[in-house]
């Protein structure tokens, strides 16, 4: 019992704590989380569909559902290079490299869609 | 720095000094580099030199004939190409079962020449396709090693890369095969991983993924490296090496990498549903994790941290346990596991002999002999646990790769000696790297016990070459060297200087630090004298180099020569097969023969082929297989069933050639009696040992291949001795019922035979009537015994 609560009162401690530090975290990283989410959020909705639907034609699940985790991934890469452990590395460089990186993603995605 | 006021001094005057000898070893390893290509081409040409610049082998035939139908009709033309004059009547999709890297390079580089009006021909270009990407190939690796452990490693793995036997062998001129290309786009993506490990730059880690679909196009050995680099990501993390530039270096790398493999008709969705790319899902996932275990650590105190973990390990471990038992289910169902026959044969190495007798039979597929190790990267065989020492001091993420690399490549090598090829560039790496290091500790060892020569500034140089020597001073007799080693020496230890002068130092601490680096100093004469034997013993290794070059692995295959009293003979006996096909047959003419000569014949004799070096339909060959093994009138009713009109053989018992179809005829049997089970391998064999000559049984006296290869054979010596098999034959003297012999080349090593047409009319067979057919078919039987109805 005694456990139980401590646990339950460990479960908001730990949850409070998260909270507090996201908050802490600067705007434009928000941003990108918020695109992450965005972009995992549309893959599980085509998975969805595909369950439900069947999976005919097969490259164009697999095209739709790779552009949204590699979007996710890319984001993510962008959020990593323009934290404050890259030092040397200019936000503008980081942001060209993945604006670059997503081109060659959506010309693939866009040959593969069929 | 011995004092401060002396090193403001000097330093201007020093960082100038260090400014030219910069540049001068920049300009250096570029005339370096540029050598090093030309070596790697040059060596190569042997074969055009001695024979001519013709394409060898089998597997090159094909290659070269899609890059003809591809630079004749153009692009889209290849890829909707449906081939209807092989596997005849099951024809080939070329477009989706081809690797197009190889005919697309060569065709691009083709048409790029054609346009700026230098009109080489496809066959040209398609000679020398393979050298000039052994030259890129070394460059890259000359990149790679660079980004391991610097310049001077770098040098030395380029050219001992440019020079390897194993390499060599795949990548002469004429040897227009997957390989030529593949092992330049394996060592570029390699490198491409590392520098975008190195540098955690995004922009790196898109090319990564650009060279990956180059190296998918062209090989299939691609698989090794969508393993390797999921093994690498994982020993990082196991061994606590994460880094965010780990997530960049991989994660994108899978998300593209398996949309663009997906591409390439070939592999199309096997990218996402073969066990061969589950391992980069997996660790896909597990980066994941990884990479938010260490965010939410970062924005949270310990204690916090404490709890989120036990917190997530106890809902966690349920859910991870619900997906691996769904995840298993899936991949048990399938019979393989989800893998393909060729994975399964590298991974269990008996799998082959088992359950795919045409994988065993082909000799690349066997195992090596310890000697083949020697032959094929000679001295580096010693170098390479130096190198793999040599990694550990200090251990990187690039050179834990190299080890990761080494030891995977050794155990495939070890499985199929066809994978040599992949232990090359490995190899190269660690050979590269235990070289340099030797150098640098011996040249700092002799350079520090040079009179007046040692200053301060030395003192630092001696000290990091003697951390390395300590470690070293066992191998350093064992080591070998090259030819160039004077430049990269004297290279080397400029750029040390530069290094440790720039490095401040206390003046007490100098003091220690000599003191320390003199007892750690190898003795000056050692040192020179070990200097001179690893150069010594490079020229051993540029010497077997060329040997291996000019003798072993320049052979075409197609042209066979040989020397005796009277001179060189020249045996051409399968070109003028093919184009006596050519000239003296109907353009709609199958031929039917071994599948070894299929690519062959359809690319120079352009006539359609039933079976040929593709190998994908088992039953088809078997039942190639099976005529072959059969008495003539069984195989002539299966040949006729395949519409054949030709068949050809390749008897090597009249000049000594060892690869003919009698020495493969048991392979025949064995793979027809995996489909037919009327065919059996005992039959042909007296007391388990395979013979043509009198003993032989009567199965193998009466096949078709026994008929064929040795009919009329007994005219040209007149005791029909087969050189091949050192006995005279058991059947001298026989007629062919129901094939013609119509054409035989000077040396009797191809032989050709048509079809007879089948009899209007048969004497002896009545109508078919219930009461009588016992009656006819004894008749029949006795009329075959004593009146063959087809003379």
């Amino acid at each position: 019992m005694a456990r139980e609560k401590s646990s339950k009162d460990n479960a908001q401690a730990l949850f409070h704590s998260l909270r507090s530090a996201y908050a802490a975290t600067p705007v434009n990283l928000k941003i990108i989380d918020l695109y992450v989410g965005f972009a995992v959020f549309t893959a599980l909705i085509q998975v969805v569909y595909m369950a439900t639907v069947g999976s005919f034609p097969f490259n164009s699940f697999l095209s739709g559902v790779l552009s949204c985790v590699g979007t996710a991934v890319l984001a993510v890469c962008l959020r990593i290079q323009v934290n404050k452990e890259f030092k040397d590395l200019p936000p503008e460089r980081a942001f060209a490299d993945f604006v670059l990186c997503n081109l060659v993603l959506h010309l693939v995605i866009m040959n593969f869609l069929g | 720095m011995a004092a401060p006021e002396t090193s403001t001094a000097a330093v201007p005057t020093l960082h100038t000094n260090n400014t030219v000898r910069n540049a001068f070893g920049g300009v250096l390893s570029f005339f370096i580099l540029l050598l090093i290509g030309v070596l790697a081409f040059s060596i190569r040409l042997f074969s055009v030199i001695k024979y001519e610049s013709v394409i060898h082998e089998f597997d090159p035939y094909f290659n070269y004939r899609v890059t003809q139908f591809l630079t004749k009709k153009g692009i889209y033309d290849f890829w909707n190409w449906f081939d209807d004059r092989t596997w005849y009547p099951l024809g080939r999709v070329i477009g989706g079962t081809v690797y197009p890297g190889l005919t697309l390079t060569a065709g691009t580089i083709w048409w790029l020449l054609n346009s700026l009006n230098i009109p080489l021909s496809v066959e040209t270009v398609c000679v020398f396709t393979a050298p000039i990407f052994s030259a890129f190939a070394s460059w890259a690796t000359y990149l790679l090693t660079k980004e391991v452990k610097g310049a001077g490693a770098g040098l030395t793995a380029a050219v001992l890369l440019a020079m390897v036997p194993s390499y060599i062998s795949r990548s002469v001129a004429g040897s227009y095969d997957n390989e030529a290309v593949a092992i330049f786009a394996l060592i570029f993506t390699f490198y491409l991983y590392i520098k975008t490990l190195n540098t955690g730059s995004l922009f790196y880690a898109t090319l990564n993924s650009i060279a990956y679909f180059y190296m998918v196009c062209s090989w299939g050995g691609y698989t090794f490296i969508i393993n390797l680099i999921p093994m690498h990501v994982l020993l990082c993390i196991v061994t606590g090496r994460y880094s965010s530039r780990l997530y960049i270096a991989y994660a994108p790398l899978v998300v593209l990498g398996t949309l663009l493999a997906a591409l390439v008709p070939v592999v199309g969705f096997n990218a996402v549903m073969t066990s061969e790319h589950f391992a980069s899902f997996l660790v896909f996932i597990i980066i994941h994790v990884v990479a938010f275990v260490y965010y939410i650590k970062g924005i949270l105190s310990p204690k916090m941290f404490k709890v989120a973990v036990t917190l997530v390990v106890s809902v966690g471990l349920a859910v991870c346990c619900a997906v691996i038992a769904v995840l298993i289910a899936l991949v048990a169902s399938s019979p393989t596991k989800g893998w393909s026959g060729r994975s399964l044969s590298l991974l269990d190495p008996t799998y082959a002999s088992k359950y795919i007798p045409i994988i065993a039979s082909v000799s690349e597929h066997q195992p090596p002999t310890w000697p083949s190790y020697f032959m094929d990267i000679n001295v580096l065989a010693f170098l390479v646990p130096a190198g793999i020492i040599a990694c550990f001091l200090p251990l990187t993420d690039a050179s834990s790769f190299v080890v990761l690399y080494i030891a995977t490549s050794v155990y495939f090598s070890g499985v199929m000696v066809r994978l040599m090829l992949v232990l090359a560039p490995a190899a190269c790496i660690t050979s590269g790297i235990a070289l340099s290091e030797a150098f640098d500790a011996l040249t700092g060892s002799i350079k520090f016990q040079l009179p007046g020569v040692s200053t301060d500034a030395e003192v630092d140089a001696g000290e990091t070459s003697s951390d390395t020597t300590e470690a070293q001073n066992d191998e350093v007799k064992a080591e070998k060297p090259e030819e160039t080693s004077k430049d990269r020496r004297s290279k080397k230890s400029k750029k040390k200087e530069r290094e440790h002068v720039e490095r401040p130092s206390a003046k007490a601490k100098v003091k220690t630090k000599a003191e320390k680096k003199r007892l750690l100093a190898l003795p000056l004469e050692a040192s020179a004298v070990s200097l001179l034997l690893l150069i010594v013993l490079g020229a051993f290794y540029v010497v077997h180099c060329v040997w291996a070059a000019a003798e072993a692995y320049s052979a075409p295959s197609i042209v066979l020569t040989s020397r005796s009293r009277d001179g060189l003979h020249v045996f051409d006996d399968f070109r003028e097969a093919y184009s006596w096909l050519r000239h003296n047959t109907d353009v709609d003419d199958k031929v039917a023969s071994w599948w070894d000569y299929g690519y062959q014949t359809t690319a120079m004799a352009n006539r359609t082929v039933i079976v040929d070096n593709n190998t994908w339909n088992n039953t088809h060959i078997a039942t190639v297989g099976t005529a072959m093994s059969s008495p003539e009138k069984a195989a002539w009713e299966i040949f006729h069933s395949l519409d054949v009109k030709y068949v050809l053989v390749v008897f090597g018992g009249l000049v000594g050639y060892p690869s003919d179809d009698i020495n493969k005829f048991l392979w025949m049997v064995r793979i027809g009696g995996g489909v037919f089970p009327h065919i059996k391998e005992p039959d042909y064999l007296r007391d388990g040992q395979y013979r043509i000559d009198s003993q032989a049984t009567p199965t193998m006296l009466n096949c078709l291949m026994y008929k064929l290869s040795y009919y009329r054979f007994v005219e040209t010596d007149g005791k029909a001795y087969d050189k091949v098999r050192r006995t005279e034959i058991g059947k001298k003297y026989f007629k062919l019922t129901h094939f013609e012999e119509v054409f035989t080349t000077h040396h009797w090593m191809v032989r050709i035979y048509k079809l007879k047409a089948p009899k209007n009319r048969i004497r002896g067979k009545t109508k078919k009537s219930k009461s009588k057919t016992s009656s006819s078919s004894s008749s029949k039987t006795s009329g075959t015994k004593k009146k063959n109805p087809w003379h």
